[in-house]
């Protein structure tokens, strides 16, 4: 994987049919690892391209109102109704988890163990934050406002039903990253990926690319946040 | 090892400050999309846009799209094209739909 000089191959267009015409490997200097978590967050990009788009044809195709989410997920702040409030904050700190993963990275390739590891406890802890407003969220608008997956008072029956999938499913996704991401900053901080000491689950030897690929899915679980903001949320 | 993993990977810090910067700044434009009330196609068009470029520069810099080689850049990028014939089919059927339905409720059955 990494004795290839990437500098020595074609890029751009031409690279990309010298690589796609090797040998034995496509992707050049990708360690496997990360060319995997692409590869699986393509495939998660499409479920939850399905979800999004079955939203959409069920927000097209039904007759009744469909609940104006700027209200529904208004927040009452000294008694004035702000609309989206607890939204903005929830995409303000995902947005912050991921440059503090981006940064930590950024220090895992520089072999600075403290900062890296420091930034991805900060990452975990932005995202712990994430999943508790959600929760929040979830709780309120379950036990206060009665929104079902079959039924609420706003509108459209199927709201509820597509409001649960979808912020459930993207919760899910942030909180199998948070559990990642402690982990990780454990492993860090004890200097797994300076030692190379194997791994518990995998028992392999690792080191900071490994950080990297970790990023990638946090990453992801933010990108797919801007989707669900803008077309849960705003649209 | 290491020395290649350097070369390659590692960029200044400013520019994740930059990019950083500019996701907080285009959430909060596309917050006040809502919060000014917009609506129609001009506030179709700028959640969209507002979207697209937060994704752009989280999948360029932030996941390294950027400086990755282009065989997996083109090989995670053109699926998505899929994605988006998949909307144009599901917007002609969830059309049909609503046109059935609404003469379902206009003529009874």
């Amino acid at each position: 994987m990494s004795e290839i000089d990437l500098s020595k191959l074609p890029k751009g267009g031409k690279g990309f049919a010298h690589d796609f015409a090797a040998d034995q490997t496509i992707f050049k200097g990708v360690p496997w690892g990360k060319s995997m978590m692409w590869i699986f967050l393509l495939s998660d990009t499409f479920i939850f391209s399905c979800f999004l788009i079955s939203l959409m044809t069920a927000r097209a195709s039904t007759t009744a109102e469909w609940p104006y989410a700027s209200e529904v997920f208004g927040l009452e702040v000294f008694g004035t109704n702000v609309p989206l409030l607890l939204i903005a904050i929830m995409t303000f700190v995902l947005i912050t988890s991921s440059g503090t993963m981006a940064l930590a990275v950024k220090y895992g390739y520089e072999r600075n163990r403290k900062m890296c590891a420091w930034l991805i406890l900060a990452t975990a802890v932005g995202g712990l934050t994430f999943v508790g407003m959600q929760a929040f969220e979830w709780t309120k608008l379950i036990f206060h406002e009665g929104i079902r997956p079959w039924s609420n008072p706003f509108g459209a029956a199927q709201f509820g039903s597509f409001f649960f999938m979808i912020t459930g499913f993207h919760g899910t996704h942030v909180s199998i990253g948070v559990i990642f991401l402690f982990i990780f900053a454990r492993k860090t901080f004890r200097g797994d990926f300076d030692t190379g000491r194997r791994g518990y689950f995998t028992s392999m030897k690792s080191d900071y690319r490994a950080i990297e690929i970790l990023g990638l899915y946090w990453h992801f679980v933010d990108l797919v946040w801007v989707f669900i903001f803008a077309f849960f949320y705003l649209w | 090892m290491e020395q290649s993993n350097k070369k390659a990977t590692t960029h200044n810090i400013g520019i994740y400050l930059w990019i950083w910067g500019l996701l907080f700044v285009f959430s909060t434009f596309s917050y006040l999309v809502d919060w000014f009330d917009f609506q129609g196609l001009l506030r179709w068009s700028l959640i969209i846009f507002f979207m697209l470029i937060k994704a752009g520069l989280i999948m360029a810099i932030f996941m390294h799209l950027y400086w990755e080689r282009w065989a997996i850049v083109n090989v995670l990028l053109w699926p998505m094209t899929a994605i988006i014939v998949f909307v144009g089919i599901m917007t002609a059927e969830s059309q049909y739909t609503f046109f059935t339905r609404a003469l379902f409720f206009v003529m009874g059955s």
